[in-house]
């Protein structure tokens, strides 16, 4: 029962449809308060859209989704972000024609002239100084690492209390993908709650408390992270029943 | 060397002066449309229409002005009663957003409807127009007719040629300057034209942003409202009020837009000059600027006209095929409409 209070994310029974394909199909979880709990199969598992589903980028099906304590039934997008939802979608997206420093304030969109914008910008520079270094340049001529920087960072200014993250670290440098996952864990430290998708399972799982496997749109197995090893993973991936 | 000044004073007086004020109310029109585009992004057949009730509002606070004995002096009572018809165009663009948009937004209707309905609401507006003001034509410029005459020019410079200047068309030049310059830095640098960009470029991370696209949507009515408001009332003291060419107006405009890049406001600008002196030039008829040109007692024997000005909206038309033919994406790199 106590777990169950301190719960930031109460997910049940979501579903999610894209026209006639069902993409989620009955997902349950739950995400503890402070905790980096990652989502983890194999393509078309229905991870993605998950978390499209938590942000309201898609429409849900059927399911319940409680947030902080309160259901998000009917909460559009950016009521969302209000009540401390942030979402880093897939493939480093940021705002290619406006400066780093403008995609960090748009981050910060709903906050107005909220003093601490000002502060939350150095903070944000700090933990990536190279965003502080290329403030005035258009955020396109990033490279593809410092994009992904920026993304998170777009997505901090809004102080979330979670933070989704979807596969922040495809398609980067080895480098930089410790960087990104180092990162994540500075993140938690600093009070959010984070949830992840990585392809990259094995380190996810690495840095997670709880870790979910999904296969066509359902959960099918939950474990700590550090009761996950490789070859049980192998396993679930391929899609051995435990 | 004179024959040179006067050929150009020729072209000056019947394609560049009349082709600047033409091309500064197109562009005003064509923005509209690639606002819209940019943010709700479908084809807003309404515009024209738009244009014309945003005038017809004008129209008749001029009328009333002028009964009442209120002026500007040596300007149009106009531009004393274009307010209202802004406040007026912006009202009826957020009724009809509220009343019929809002509907398709939620069902998510893909871009060919949206373009479809406002087809509808371009002949409700029409309508609404011609039960209000009627079909006739009304001419509702007052004040001084010209800047500088063609006589005057001629006493003045000496040339055989006069470059008549009119009012109307300064201050379209002078309205559509400032409402652009405004436009912009409304774009670049303020928080609610940051978010409408960042609406328009990219949708879901904007959402995320937390920018409510209800907010993004009525900003860019209201926007575009007043610049289609302007643009009518511009293009009603420089001709006449004509309440059935906002119809035939949208070719150019939608040529002016497809041209320069659709959703890009350079574009829109660029497009509607490249557009509104392509229709003069096309329509003149060089025969006596050649013959200024040519050698002595050498003159055409035609008009040395490429069409008639009966064809000019053609001219756009042909535009418009060849952009979409060659480039369709538009001068400066657009959404290509699928």
């Amino acid at each position: 029962m106590t777990a169950e209070a301190e719960a930031i994310l109460r997910v049940d029974d979501l579903t999610v449809d894209y026209g006639l394909i069902r993409a989620v199909n009955g997902v349950s979880f739950e995400v503890a308060q402070g905790a980096i709990v990652s989502l983890v199969g194999s393509n078309g598992a229905g991870k993605t859209t998950t978390m499209k589903a938590l942000s309201g980028l898609v429409p849900r099906a059927g399911g319940a989704v409680r947030f902080a304590g309160a259901p998000l039934d009917g909460v559009t997008p950016d009521g969302r972000v209000a009540r401390g939802l942030a979402h880093v979608p897939e493939g480093r997206r940021v705002f290619p024609r406006m400066t780093v420093r403008e995609n960090l304030l748009l981050g910060a969109y709903l906050r107005g002239r909220d003093p601490g914008v000002v502060e939350d910008l150095d903070r944000v520079c700090e933990m990536f100084p190279i965003l502080a270094a290329r403030r005035q340049q258009l955020a396109g001529t990033l490279s593809g690492g410092e994009q992904q920087m920026l993304a998170i960072a777009r997505a901090l200014m809004s102080r979330p209390k979670l933070l989704l993250m979807d596969e922040p670290s495809m398609g980067l440098a080895p480098q930089m993908v410790d960087l990104i996952l180092e990162k994540i864990v500075e993140i938690r430290a600093s009070g959010a709650t984070v949830l992840l998708v990585e392809q990259n399972a094995v380190e996810a799982i690495r840095l997670s408390d709880v870790v979910y496997v999904l296969r066509l749109g359902a959960v099918i197995h939950r474990s700590a992270g550090r009761d996950m090893d490789e070859s049980l993973l192998k396993a679930l991936y391929l899609g051995h029943d435990i | 060397m004179e024959d040179i000044v006067n050929a150009l004073a020729l072209f000056a007086n019947y394609v560049a002066v009349p082709a600047t004020a033409y091309g500064a109310q197109l562009a005003l029109g064509a923005l509209g449309v690639t606002l819209i585009f940019g943010i709700l992004r479908f084809a807003n057949f309404a515009h024209g229409e738009m244009m014309s009730f945003g005038t017809m509002a004008t129209i008749l606070v001029t009328w009333g002005l002028q009964d009442a004995g209120i002026g500007l002096g040596p300007f149009p009572t106009a531009l004393l009663a274009l307010p209202v018809g802004i406040l007026a165009a912006i009202t009826m663009a957020l009724v009809v957003d509220r009343t019929v948009f809002r509907f398709y937004r939620r069902q998510r209707s893909n871009p060919i409807v949206f373009a479809i309905v406002s087809v509808g609401v371009m002949f409700l507006l029409a309508g609404l127009v011609r039960i209000i003001i009627g079909p006739d034509d009304q001419s509702f410029a007052d004040g001084a007719r010209f800047v500088i005459n063609a006589r005057e020019f001629k006493e003045l410079t000496g040339l055989e040629e006069g470059i008549a200047i009119k009012q109307t068309q300064i201050i379209t030049v002078v309205v559509a300057g400032a409402v652009v310059a405004a436009l912009f830095w409304f774009l670049q640098k303020t928080r609610s034209g940051k978010a409408m960009r960042a609406y328009s470029d990219d949708e879901d991370l904007a959402l995320l942003s937390g920018i409510s696209p209800e907010r993004v949507v009525a900003i860019c009515w209201i926007i575009a409202a007043a610049l289609a408001a302007i643009a009518g009332t511009l293009y009603g003291l420089d001709k006449t009020y004509k309440p059935f060419i906002f119809l035939q107006i949208l070719l150019p405009i939608f040529a002016a837009t497809i041209l320069g890049g659709i959703g890009q406001p350079v574009g829109a600008i660029l497009g509607a000059f490249i557009v509104a002196f392509s229709e003069v030039m096309v329509t003149y008829a060089f025969r006596k600027f050649l013959a200024y040109l040519g050698p002595q007692d050498w003159a055409p024997d035609g008009l040395v006209q490429l069409l008639s000005t009966d064809y000019k909206f053609a001219v756009s038309f042909i535009i418009l095929v060849v952009v979409l033919l060659i480039r369709p994406t538009g001068i400066i790199r657009g959404k290509v409409i699928v």
